[in-house]
Order: C-alpha cells, then sequence, then structure tokens
C-alpha cells in the first residue's frame, strides 16, 4: 500500500458570507487547521467580491504567518470587462501562485510561471494534463465527474511530468455554471438586480425534486450538488493510484474538525470509519456521496460498509 | 450605404440523408458527427460511419457546402487515440474544419500541420476575447463558436478585440449553462456531454403513472409532472421542475427552445460570420424545413429587405421560444 501523505488544499470559498464570517473563518484555518494550501478569492461571482476585497490582504496575511501556502483563486466564468482586468492582474502580481479556473488566465501565462489548474478547468486526460504541464501547470484538481478509472490513468501520467494530482475530496461539488443566476430566479429576480439574495444561504439553497428528494443546491449562477463529495473512506485507493492531494471545500459549521479528520486519517491516527463519524458529527445535515469516483453517478450514496 | 454582411448558415446532420437535405435547403454549411463517443451528440441511430462521412463531404463538396466535424467531447483518459484518430480521418476525407474542445485534442491537431481548418467548439465555453485569443494564438483557432451566455453587445465587442471567427446559435435546443461546463446529467445518470457525449440519457428516462399525473424521471429523479392525458416533457435536467425554498417551478429555466430570427441583423452587425442552427438529434423534415426558412431569412437580410417574421413558429411546434443571453434580462 502506497503511503497517505496527501497534501490537503482548502478550496476557494463558494458561498457568499458576510465579511466578518469571511474573515473569522480564514483566521481560524490559519491557526487551527492542518491543512498546506489554501486557495482563496472569488469563484463564483465577481459582484460578490466588493464585500470582502478590503478584508483580502489581512486574510491573506494571516494564513502565511499559520504557515499555510496561499493561492490566488480565479473566477470561474469571465466575461465582462472588469472581471478580465481582474484575471490579469491576478496573474502578474509576483507574489502569490494562481491558480485558473477558467481558459482565460490561460492567456496571460509566460514562460517559468508555474501556476495551479483548478477543478473548473476540463481536464478529461493525460493529453490535456501534458498540454498544461508544458504550460507551467504544476498542480491539477480534476474536475469532480470524473471516474476513478481516468483518476488512475491521469495520476500516472502525472508523476512523469511533474504534475501533482489533486481531488475534490469534502463539500458540494461544483456540477454547472450559468450567465443566468438562479438563486436571482428563484426569488422573483434577476441577475442585475439580485439584491444579493445568495446570502441567504451560507452552504447554497437545497433543492429538491417534485417527490421532495434532496437533489441540487443553488449558489448564485453555479449549481452545486445537494450531496456532499466525501472520499474519507477511500484514501488508500487514492494513495495507490498516486493521487498527490485532497481539496476540502469550505462550509459553515465545525469545519476546522473536518480538515482534522482529514488529517487524522490520512496520517493514520484514526480510522477511516472513526473519520467518518467525525465528519458526520460536523454537519450533521450533509449527505455523503464518492459517486462520480466509485458509484453508478455522482450522486450514489456512500456504500454501507 | 454598404451592403450588409453576407453570413454562412450552419446547419446540424444527424443522418447521411438529413445531411443531403440540409445541403439541398441551403446550408452554406453542414456539422456531424462519427457514430461513437467523439461527438456531444452520441445517441442511438444517430451519427456518421467512415464511409458515410467521406461521401458525405463529397456531396456537400459536389453542392458548394461545407462539412464542419464536430469532435467535441472530452477524450477520455486512456483512450485519446480514439479522438486523434478521428482527427485524422478527417483530415484524410477533407473536412472543411474540426470542431473541436479539448486542449489535448487542440495541441494535437495544431501539431499535426496538416492545414486542417480548427473550430473551437461551443463546449469550450470561450467566454470572452481573451479567452479566445488564447486558443487563437496558441492552436492557430479560425472561428469560435460562443457560448449561449453572452448579450449581442458582448459579442460585438469580442468581435472587435479577436483575430477568429465568431458562430452563434440562432435556433434550436438551449442550454442554460455555460456548455462544457456541467456535470447535472452525470450527477443524476454518471452520463456526461463531456465524458459521453449525451446529456440527460434517453437510456435513464423514466416515465410512470402515479395518481393521476404522470411523471418523468431521469436516473430516477422526478423532473416533471403533467396531468394525465397530456404529454410529458423529456426530463432534461436544466428544463425541470424543482422546489427551491420558496420557489417551487422551472428553477433553471422554463421548457423553451431558442430562437434568435428577430436579432439576425443585430448578430450581423455584431460582426459574426456564422448562424448555427441547434438539432443534430432532429428528423429530416425539420432540419429541412428550418434551413430552408432560415437561408431565405439571411438572403432577405443580405438583399436589405427586412426579415419574415413568425415563418418559423411552427416549428417551434407550439413551444415558447426565448432570446436567450443574447437580450440581457434573461440573466
Amino acid at each position: 500500500m502506497a503511503e497517505r501523505n496527501f497534501e490537503l488544499t482548502l478550496g476557494p470559498l463558494q458561498f457568499n458570507w458576510p465579511a466578518q464570517k469571511f474573515v473569522d473563518f480564514y483566521a481560524a484555518v490559519a491557526d487551527e487547521a492542518p491543512v498546506d494550501r489554501v486557495v482563496i478569492g472569488e469563484l463564483v461571482c465577481s459582484k460578490r467580491a466588493p464585500f470582502y476585497a478590503d478584508r483580502l490582504p489581512g486574510a491573506i496575511e494571516r494564513l502565511e504567518r499559520g504557515g499555510k501556502q496561499v493561492v490566488l483563486g480565479s473566477l470561474a466564468l469571465i466575461t465582462l470587462e472588469r472581471e478580465r482586468r481582474a484575471a490579469r492582474e491576478n496573474f502578474d502580481q509576483a507574489a502569490h501562485d494562481v491558480e485558473i479556473n477558467d481558459l482565460t488566465l490561460m492567456n496571460w501565462v509566460r514562460d517559468g510561471k508555474a501556476f495551479s489548474v483548478g477543478p473548473l478547468v476540463n481536464v478529461y486526460n493525460e493529453a490535456t494534463l501534458a498540454f498544461l504541464a508544458g504550460r507551467g501547470a504544476r498542480r491539477v484538481c480534476l474536475p469532480p465527474e470524473l471516474p476513478f478509472a481516468s483518476v488512475e490513468t491521469i495520476a500516472r501520467a502525472s508523476k512523469d511530468i511533474g504534475v501533482g494530482i489533486e481531488l475534490w475530496a469534502y463539500g458540494r461539488m461544483p456540477l454547472a455554471i450559468s450567465g443566468r443566476c438562479t438563486h436571482a430566479r428563484a426569488h422573483g429576480l434577476s441577475k442585475d438586480s439580485c439584491q444579493f439574495v445568495c446570502d441567504k444561504d451560507p452552504d447554497g439553497l437545497p433543492t429538491k425534486t417534485l417527490d421532495g428528494v434532496d437533489f441540487l443546491a443553488i449558489n448564485g449562477v453555479q449549481t452545486l450538488s445537494f450531496k456532499y463529495a466525501n472520499l474519507i473512506l477511500d484514501l488508500d485507493r487514492l494513495a495507490d493510484a498516486g493521487v498527490a492531494g485532497l481539496r476540502l471545500s469550505p462550509h459553515s459549521g465545525d469545519f476546522i474538525a473536518v480538515t482534522k479528520a482529514f488529517a487524522d486519517v490520512s496520517e493514520g491516527r484514526i480510522s477511516p470509519r472513526e473519520g467518518l463519524s467525525r465528519l458526520s458529527r460536523a454537519a450533521p445535515q450533509a449527505e455523503f456521496t464518492d459517486g462520480f469516483l466509485f458509484g453508478e453517478c455522482g450522486a450514489a450514496p456512500l456504500p454501507v460498509i | 450605404m454598404t451592403a450588409p454582411r453576407s453570413i454562412e448558415l450552419v446547419c446540424p446532420a444527424g443522418t447521411p440523408a438529413a445531411l443531403r437535405a440540409a445541403v439541398e435547403a441551403g446550408a452554406h454549411a453542414v456539422y456531424c458527427g462519427f457514430n461513437d463517443e467523439t461527438n456531444a451528440r452520441n445517441f442511438p441511430g444517430l451519427n456518421f460511419s467512415r464511409e458515410e462521412m467521406a461521401e458525405a463531404i463529397k456531396f456537400a463538396h459536389n453542392h458548394g457546402a461545407k462539412v464542419l466535424v464536430a469532435l467535441n467531447t472530452f477524450p477520455r483518459a486512456g483512450a485519446f487515440w480514439r479522438w486523434s484518430k478521428a482527427v485524422d480521418d478527417c483530415a484524410r476525407f477533407g473536412a472543411d474544419a474540426v470542431i473541436l474542445a479539448d486542449l489535448g485534442l487542440l495541441d494535437y491537431a495544431a501539431r499535426r500541420e496538416s492545414g486542417l481548418r480548427l473550430h473551437l467548439s461551443v463546449q469550450a465555453a470561450a467566454a470572452n476575447a481573451d479567452a479566445i485569443n488564447f486558443y487563437a494564438r496558441t492552436f492557430g483557432v479560425r472561428r469560435v463558436v460562443l457560448p449561449r451566455v453572452l448579450t449581442v453587445q458582448e459579442i460585438a465587442a469580442i468581435n472587435r478585440e479577436i483575430d477568429a471567427e465568431t458562430e452563434v446559435f440562432i435556433f434550436g435546443g438551449l442550454c442554460v449553462m455555460a456548455e462544457g461546463r456541467c456535470s447535472l446529467s452525470s450527477y443524476a445518470t454518471g452520463k456526461s456531454p463531456n465524458m459521453n457525449g449525451a446529456c440527460s440519457p434517453a437510456s435513464h428516462v423514466e416515465y410512470r403513472e402515479a395518481g393521476g399525473a404522470l411523471v418523468s424521471r431521469l436516473g430516477g429523479f422526478a423532473i416533471n409532472r403533467v396531468a394525465g392525458g397530456q404529454p410529458a416533457p423529456y426530463p432534461t435536467l436544466c428544463k425541470g421542475v424543482f422546489e427551491a425554498g420558496d420557489y417551487k417551478g422551472h428553477v433553471f429555466e422554463d421548457p423553451v427552445s431558442l430562437d434568435a430570427a428577430a436579432l439576425i441583423p443585430q448578430l450581423a452587425e455584431a460582426g459574426v460570420t456564422a448562424l448555427k442552427i441547434e438539432g443534430r438529434q432532429r428528423s429530416r423534415a425539420y432540419t429541412e424545413a428550418v434551413v430552408r426558412s432560415f437561408r431565405r431569412a439571411l438572403d432577405d437580410h443580405a438583399a436589405g429587405r427586412p426579415i419574415a417574421a413568425g415563418e418559423l413558429r411552427a416549428l417551434t411546434e407550439g413551444q415558447q421560444t426565448t432570446s436567450g443571453a443574447y437580450r440581457k434580462t434573461w440573466r
């Protein structure tokens, strides 16, 4: 069995949290969370960014004092002029590594400057991985919808070209992004007059089927899975496949406990079952899945062991 | 006054018969795919064998039309050869362009240096001038099919900044989400447009009577319910009825299809090179009627005549239509 020495990455916050909650969250991560890397910055909607822009430098400084490697995230769907400008400024700053979540940023890649690739970039095969590695990609978080067979093939290829492969290991998964704001629509509003209603739902707005089955979660222009990805029972398989990193996506509740559970299982201090029960306690309302990797579909429940 | 620019009409063909019908009805170009997972309309009974593709290209060329071959899924890890071979075959058959989305496949096609023209699929969702310029500079992409998230004004601004042609959807099915960046279908069924070339696949659809209503399900999830006796809508995930907080209804989009015929003059003014009709899965008769109607509209536009409105309404079979993201209020 391969050694489980995963690097833990905290993914960018997907939700519209109040500025103070944002600050408190990253302070707690800086001080207490056993994660190695933190990707920070607006992923979903550029209209949210001004609410915490002035808090961002402080949060980054605090994370670095806490020994975390800070990576600047980028918007998932870039269309507006100011979004393009912000993306370019992000890339041209020299202080931090950048995570690309829209290929717009590939336009600013220069020789010798390493970057990370986020899960919203379509890396489905080893040829795409090789292309990105040739341009300077050093870490790639794969799209959540990939089956395990693809992960194995891509991870195998990653070793020869010096790229670390990361998987979406915890949290509601990004399933779609649109020009339209579904959150606003559900409140009878449009994107341009949205009144920032997405701030009412700190983990997204659960969306049920006509049978009352929880199915999706709306998050502004983004659609998430209702279920939380949870790969804590799968770490041995992932290590054997050569996966280098695990991405934990922020949620409200005791998220520090989530990061500790992954660190403890990863380093063998507790069993995967014990890790799972800790995760259930940290997010009692959450339903978990590893279906995209190992099940019939992305919504398949965790197998009962 | 300068004459309006002429615009290329790009039409779908799911079968060789539909391709011939489209060409005869006045398509300037036809797009189609091989009968496997290399294209995003990988439906049973649809698409072209290698022999059919070679013949279709000859037929179209003899009639002065172009054939654009869609290889617009994302190659499966470990099976890249299937997609790269499809590129090779398109070059060998003399296809006028291949429509690609995957970075690895674009890289492969560009390195072949065969002169094969590269178009960027809507599945790549290149939604701004920087992204488009990256594809144009890196791979020599000559034309970009724009994702359905942009307004006409944004399209005009993009065209001023890029060194490539643009093609936009004008009629047919409408994705609500940025194309190529949606895993809703695989979340419910395990099959997705990106990986398998199928969204909300028929293999996972089920219609069942319950309490006097007909419920349509996808992968076991109830997507629609209609009163008994009414036609049940196909359970395409993003057109389904859901409950989100206090809202109950079509959370993502009403069951509408795109009809932007009225915007042809504005799109021409915005500098688009080609208009695309969706619907490789549609019947030959439908294809023929839509193509004929749009060709007339484009000829009217080119001659400076007003475009006859309403003619296409019959083709949407009473369905609601929308001009989608082209108007800002859609968002």
